[in-house]
């Protein structure tokens, strides 16, 4: 039995109906057919940036899972959070309280905002040397976990004999001191099912040394940019080796190599999402496409970039999943109920 | 002829972290699971309510230097749980109380919007203003604004947000098409806004909702508060449910509405109220009687005790009498992230008055601690209740009220089921949803509607 490939997809890509991706129908009729195909996991992108060409609007992607996740019951949830702008104590308990709306089906792909755009809109500070926006996002990402793991799983008691609702030596103020923020106090949320949902960060080969950091030190999952077999093959070992050094796990890591991908969907190959793995043409082409990477690099599964996610997701769920299932690289429905299930993560202690 | 019978306002409010909830009853579920919120708003809605309510609370309350254990503890975010329920409601209004402190106008704008978006129409803002440096320790600011400024910062940021709202009028977007551009304005969005508290611009990235902006709540008590409120809101969440205070409430804050060229139905008046409910009004009385030693346990009259006397009283007993030491008056308080503390202006010369009471009606503490804490706002059979909610409403103490059940997620079943289907009979409520936003179930204008009544005029 080959070794499971884990598959998920970004559903940024409005396909040119930017009345429609308004709508809450829009996201739950997609992420409901995505569910149909067992995919690990949806990510749903952002920017506070101005509206661009190909997209009227953005809507936040915490909310638009939130609103998919009581009519879906295993596909996981990732929204893009950005904390630049933003309070890390707040998107901390807004993932938590997404892992508890769609009972541990939540993870973070962490983002920072980095453009000239963003600052102004939200005020209060001006665009950041890279350097520092990744660092301080590391921090937000330290910062969250130790407030997801601020309630031990046990703390809500009901003593009735003692009229104690919770057992408050298991709560733990974090008191987390960074150079942009600082938090106090335990979490507002109780311990989210998933103890912690999964971080998931992008990452390309020639990124900076801090957004190396960030994944080797915080991620679960690196959806990963690269342009041939063998510069997933390196990135990935220097990843695990990375990881080992911060003192982690490195069988807890998996790696997905983003491609954009074009089923006949999109217009053209010019409409492609920039990715460094591009792919047009028939689903059932994309499954050998993928079966050779997985095999030929040692990475766990691909985050696929759709240029039209209405138009390309069909074709994903019809066509490329049933074609990696014969070749028994995909599993044939969900084994498990939480993300962490999906992704064979551990449950960590507490 | 006699003035026409005014149509009632319901709303539930989801059992909260305080000691209103009797979470060791055997019936209490979590207030945590998404299941608890799903069943506590489909019966709202079942009940044809007008909207669900969340307070709100950046930081878990402590006392004496220690997490407050005694009631429920936690709660999750906001907007991730309204934005959950407006997939299984339809109709329901989802109402997020929202600091106007710790977070920024544009943040909190999108979030608005993409829950309007989400829910087609059904969201709410209550403006809240809670400043204190403890709550500030969790964010990036910490305490950094001061008691007096903080309507100054609510009243910009719900300016600058309403100007967010605004970038977009609606007809921006053109009809879904295969190639070229989507916005006939590419500036669609565009904001500036500068001023004492805020200083931004950009382009806002959430075309117009379909309420257009939520509608706004607001909950502070004070002079300023009621200011801001006359000015700004839709409705008010007060803490005035009772006949008197409830006229006198209503009738000072209708009376602010004119300064601001706004008339008396552009503002509503909804207090939190409890309710106790039997087959008759005396099992009513008998059964709120006992709720209310469940609510207040010999621990938590202690821990109210130290409200007023800002002293650790764990030495003393529940059952006996009040402590002869008096209260300590200074400014650092054992309770904290509690708005309520800040109501005993005067603890010495409250205390003075519970000795009295309590030597007068010869009261333990825990006595005292429930004769002098609030009682259920209304208490009695079905018919009791519905009569006294329509006469409240008609007698302008209100104009509906905001239910708090103590019991999660259950509370709301018996009221549900007998109280309302009396008060459609009567033609004061709902039987069923006329439209399908929040506006519409309130009856407040589209704000384009009232912006163009206000250039008419
Ligand atoms: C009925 C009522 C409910 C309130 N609910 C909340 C709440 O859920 N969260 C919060 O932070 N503040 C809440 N507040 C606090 C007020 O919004 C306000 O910040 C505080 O009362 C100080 O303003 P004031 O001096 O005008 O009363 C509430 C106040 C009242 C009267």
């Amino acid at each position: 039995m080959p070794r499971e490939l884990h598959l998920s997809l970004a559903l940024d890509g409005t396909g040119h109906r930017p009345a429609e991706s308004l709508a809450a129908a829009h996201w739950t009729d997609l992420i409901g057919l995505a569910e149909q195909g067992a995919l690990d996991f949806v990510t749903v992108g952002d920017s506070p940036a101005p509206p661009h060409d190909d997209s009227a609007g953005r809507l936040d992607p915490v909310a638009v899972l939130a609103r998919a996740a009581p009519l879906t019951t295993r596909i996981g949830l990732v929204p893009a959070v950005s904390t630049t702008h933003t309070e890390p104590f707040r998107t901390s308990t807004a993932l938590a309280t997404l892992d508890h709306v769609s009972e541990g089906r939540a993870g973070w792909l962490v983002d920072v905002s980095s453009t000239e755009a963003e600052a102004p809109a939200v005020g209060g500070r001006g665009v950041a040397p890279a350097a520092e926006l990744w660092a301080e996002v590391a921090d937000a990402a330290e910062g969250a976990v130790r407030l997801w793991e601020s309630w031990e799983g046990d703390a809500e008691t009901r003593d009735g004999a003692t009229g104690r609702f919770i057992d408050r030596e298991r709560l733990h103020h974090i008191d987390f001191e960074g150079p942009h923020f600082s938090v106090r106090s335990p979490s507002n949320v109780p311990r989210p099912p998933q103890g912690r949902p999964p971080i998931a960060v992008a990452l390309d080969v020639h990124d900076s040394d801090g957004q190396w950091e960030l994944a080797a030190s915080h991620a679960d999952v690196v959806l990963l940019d690269a342009d041939q077999p063998s510069t997933a093959w390196l990135a990935r070992a220097a990843l695990l080796r990375r990881a080992a050094e911060a003192g982690r796990d490195p069988e807890a890591l998996r790696v997905l190599v983003r491609a954009a991908v074009d089923l006949g969907g999109g217009t053209g190959p010019g409409a492609l999402p920039p990715a460094e793995l591009r792919f047009t043409g028939a689903a059932a082409d994309l499954a050998g496409l993928l079966a050779d990477w997985h095999e030929t690099t040692g990475v766990d599964g691909f985050h696929l970039f759709p240029t039209s996610a209405p138009a390309d997701l069909p074709a994903v769920v019809h066509d490329l999943v049933p074609a990696l299932r014969e070749r028994s690289l995909f599993r044939a429905d969900y084994t498990g109920r939480t993300l962490r299930d999906h992704l064979g993560l551990p449950r960590p202690a507490g | 002829m006699s003035k026409p019978l005014k149509q009632i306002h319901l709303a539930a409010h989801f059992p909260g972290v305080n000691n209103t909830t009797v979470w060791s009853d055997p019936r209490a579920g979590s207030n945590i699971e998404f299941s608890s919120f799903v069943h506590f708003a489909q019966t709202a809605e079942r009940a044809k309510f007008d909207f669900l309510f969340l307070a709100e609370g950046l930081r878990l309350r402590e006392q004496g230097g220690q997490i407050y254990d005694l009631d429920v503890v936690g709660r999750p975010d906001t907007f991730t749980v309204l934005a959950a329920l407006a997939a299984v409601t339809e109709h329901l209004g989802l109402t997020g109380t929202i600091n106007s402190t710790f977070n920024e106008p544009y943040e909190v704008a999108r979030q608005f919007a993409s829950l309007d978006h989400l829910s087609g129409g059904r969201s709410a803002w209550n403006v809240v203003t809670s400043w204190d440096a403890f709550t500030g320790e969790n964010f990036r600011r910490g305490g950094f604004l001061p008691q007096e400024e903080r309507y100054s910062r609510a009243k910009e940021f719900l300016a600058a947000a309403n100007e967010l709202f605004d970038s977009w009028h609606g007809d921006e977007i053109l009809a879904d098409q295969e190639t070229g551009t989507f916005l006939r304005d590419a500036k669609a969005g565009a904001f500036v806004h500068t001023g004492q508290h805020f200083d931004i611009h950009g382009q806002f990235n959430v075309p117009r909702s379909p309420q257009g902006r939520p509608v706004i709540f607001q909950a502070g008590d004070s002079e300023e508060g009621r200011e801001f409120a006359a000015s700004e809101a839709d409705a008010i969440f007060s803490r005035h449910a009772t006949l008197e205070a409830g006229q006198a409430f209503y009738t000072d804050v209708k009376n602010r509405l004119a300064g601001y060229g706004r008339r008396h139905d552009q503002l509503l008046i909804l207090p939190a109220a409890t309710f106790t409910l039997a087959d008759t009004d005396a099992e009513a009385e008998e059964l709120a009687r006992e709720v209310r030693r469940q609510q207040v346990s010999g621990a938590t009259a202690l821990k109210h005790l130290e409200f007023v006397w800002n002293r650790d009283l764990s030495s003393y007993d529940p059952d006996g009498p009040l402590p002869d030491i008096d209260p300590d008056v200074s400014d650092n308080h054992i309770s904290k992230g509690r708005a309520q503390v800040r109501m005993y202006r005067d603890p010495l010369a409250t205390a003075r008055e519970w000795r009295e009471l309590a030597a007068a009606n010869n009261w333990s503490i825990r006595d005292l601690v429930i004769e002098t804490g609030n009682r259920q706002n209304f208490i009695g059979s079905a018919e009791t209740i519905a009569r006294t909610i329509n006469e409240f409403v008609q007698a302008d103490a209100s104009d509906g009220f905001i239910l708090v059940p103590h019991i999660t997620p259950t509370g709301l079943h018996e009221f549900a089921d007998k109280v309302v289907p009396l008060l459609q009979e009567q033609g004061v409520f709902r039987t069923e949803y006329e439209g399908p936003t929040l506006r519409d179930h309130l009856g407040l204008a589209h704000p384009d509607d009232v912006r163009d009544e206000r250039v008419a005029s």
